[in-house]
């Protein structure tokens, strides 16, 4: 879009967020070799940093499954649902070809496609190599990607690595199969549906040497593992280990989703979901031996745009049948676009190595040992992207969270604030929608925003959040180390946090 | 002797390259199998294929109109508490 654009052109070359200035956590993908920073420099689902400024899309070209997880219903489509399985239009490769170029001509910031269902992409092996094959072709700028349950994965390494296809994600959600009995009712496998312990057997074996084959031709592997309490969540620390020796790079912890309405077992059996509090428990224990991914937005098998956002209704197939594109100068465009985004973040970089004065604070915070221990805030961020405080809190779908502390800002995870649906007149009242948002906001202290109306001001300090919009256009960690030095200096962060709005265990 | 594919169905594919008859094609409002062509796989698999990978219970009947996969049989849901949570969701 041409506005986009403009923004992109304009953007104030402020001072960022890097490795070095933000403390450890920051971006998660730091100790990892060039090689593979350089391959997720700007995949936005897989490098933290890089989902502030680029997107992506899934094409739903892949209906069918190979097995029955319990936590999907094989029938649902609802527009108003983001969450992985659910899609409002199948596409053929054709199709998907053709929506992926229309969406990358106007959505200059693409740079990924990715297949991830809306059933399992090889699954159907001819729809989902097909799109990638005519694409490396078409619009050889676009990253291919794609996220499998694992099952058919190693007879389909080589064709994979010979596309060029470098991302996969396998979604591991156990390495024990008695575990996986209670996760998988059945799998088809060699023509016969298996049932029981030997079907997480065979998962469990099939998975795990298709991550080993997959690291051997040099594609990154990334896991994916659902967090199911009372299931797996304890044994998630041994998933993380495990893949982590086995060359896998980045573990991806993802709360479940189950409420009766979507028709699946866990949702109507009474599985409940880990709240926020448990969900950061369980990543900083795998954390220890595995860089995490805490930005996931669990999103669409057919969603489009930045992460966080979904586009996909301005990309429908009637809508792209009237478009007029014109692939070559789209390409460029993007070029353009992703030079000019590349040019931002260098400069960003380059501000913080020469001690840029924004991130300056935190490492002021180390105070001599005699002080007594500063505890850590949250403080939760509404961002429309570019890494910037630059959303009306009214208009925030979800928020950022970030926490301080004497070690530095870190990113600890996007939480959505409408509760999984778009919070139209049909799905709740507003009364609904401030419960899904408090429920949001959970252990945080401050709400940093670029504006807010009064009504949600006082709502919001009723409820024991601060808001702060103080900070319209700033780089976000520099804005959340400036909140953090404030409180400091304030004396505010030697007594425990105020109990209204505290973590629930 | 012949599965018949019914309203059930949400045309996911997965049966349709499996079949050793080649008789499932896609329609609408959903695929079908031709009666002509389908022999339950007798002789080729121990299982009927499209039985075996539909994800969907009670979209695919035998010759007596039969479920091959009843409901619960595939999800582990009963369907006692699918018909309750039906209609707590439906009087919401």
């Amino acid at each position: 879009m041409s506005d986009k654009v403009t923004q992109l052109q304009s953007e104030p070359e402020e001072g960022g967020c890097t490795k070095s200035g933000c403390g450890a956590g920051s971006e998660p993908l730091s100790h990892l070799p060039e090689a593979i920073r350089q391959k997720v420099h700007n995949h936005p689902c897989y490098s933290e940093q890089a989902h502030h400024h680029y997107a992506r899309m899934h094409v739903a070209v892949a209906p069918a499954c190979n097995i029955q997880c319990h936590y999907c219903n094989r029938k649902y489509d609802c527009a108003n649902e983001s969450r992985p399985g659910v899609v409002s239009e199948l596409l053929t490769s054709q199709q998907a070809v053709k929506k992926v170029l229309a969406v990358a001509a106007n959505i200059p910031q693409m740079t990924v496609l990715g297949v991830a269902g809306p059933g399992d992409p090889l699954a159907n092996p001819e729809r989902t190599l097909g799109t990638f094959r005519e694409l490396a072709e078409k619009a050889p700028d676009i990253k291919l990607c794609l996220s499998t349950n694992g099952l058919a994965l190693p007879k389909h390494v080589e064709e994979i690595a010979a596309l060029n296809v470098d991302h996969v994600t396998i979604t591991i959600n156990c390495v024990d199969p008695d575990i996986g009995a209670q996760i998988y009712p059945w799998i088809f496998w060699n023509n016969r549906r298996v049932r029981g312990r030997k079907a997480a057997e065979i998962l469990i074996e099939q998975q795990q040497r298709g991550l080993e084959m997959l690291v051997a031709k040099g594609v990154l592997v990334k896991v994916n593992s659902v967090m199911i309490p009372g299931v797996n969540d304890q044994h998630l620390k041994e998933v993380s280990k495990v893949v982590k020796a086995k060359g896998a790079f980045l573990h991806n912890v993802m709360p479940l989703i189950a409420e009766p309405e979507h028709g699946t077992f866990y949702g109507l059996m009474g599985q409940r979901s880990p709240n926020n509090a448990e969900l950061q428990a369980l990543q900083d224990a795998c954390a220890g031996d595995m860089a995490m991914m805490r930005h996931c937005r669990q999103c669409r098998a057919d969603a489009v745009g930045m992460l966080g956002e979904d586009r996909g209704a301005e990309f429908t197939l009637d809508k792209i049948e009237t478009m007029e594109i014109d692939y070559a100068a789209a390409m460029e465009r993007r070029a353009q676009v992703h030079a000019q985004i590349e040019a931002t973040r260098s400069a960003q970089a380059a501000q913080v190595q020469q001690g840029g004065e924004t991130l300056v604070p935190i490492s002021i915070l180390k105070r001599p040992k005699a002080e007594p221990p500063l505890r850590p805030l949250l403080v939760a961020v509404a961002s429309e992207g570019m890494g910037l405080v630059n959303q009306h809190f009214g208009h925030a779908r979800e928020f950022l969270v970030y926490e301080a502390s004497t070690q530095g800002v870190r990113f600890i995870g996007a939480r959505k604030a409408d509760n999984y649906c778009d919070g139209g007149d049909s799905c709740g009242d507003g009364d609904a929608k401030w419960s899904a948002i408090l429920k949001a906001l959970e252990g945080c202290e401050v709400m940093l925003c670029s504006r807010i109306g009064m009504g949600p001001w006082e709502k919001l300090e009723a409820a024991g959040i601060e808001p702060n919009n103080e900070y319209p256009m700033e780089p976000i960690e520099a804005a959340v180390a400036a909140i953090y030095r404030q409180w400091q200096e304030a004396g505010r962060l030697h007594r425990a946090a105020a109990p209204r709005n505290a973590l629930s265990a | 002797m012949a599965y018949q594919i019914v309203a059930a169905c949400t045309n996911c594919w997965a049966c349709q390259p499996l079949c050793p008859s080649e008789a499932i094609y896609p329609a609408a409002p959903h695929f079908l199998i031709d009666a002509k062509r389908c022999t339950e796989c007798d002789g080729a698999y121990s299982e009927p294929q499209c039985a075996a990978i539909c994800p969907i219970e009670a979209a695919i009947v035998d010759s007596q109109g039969v479920a091959v996969n009843p409901p619960g049989s595939l999800t582990g849901i009963p369907p006692e508490r699918m018909a309750a949570a039906r209609a707590e969701i439906g009087a919401r």
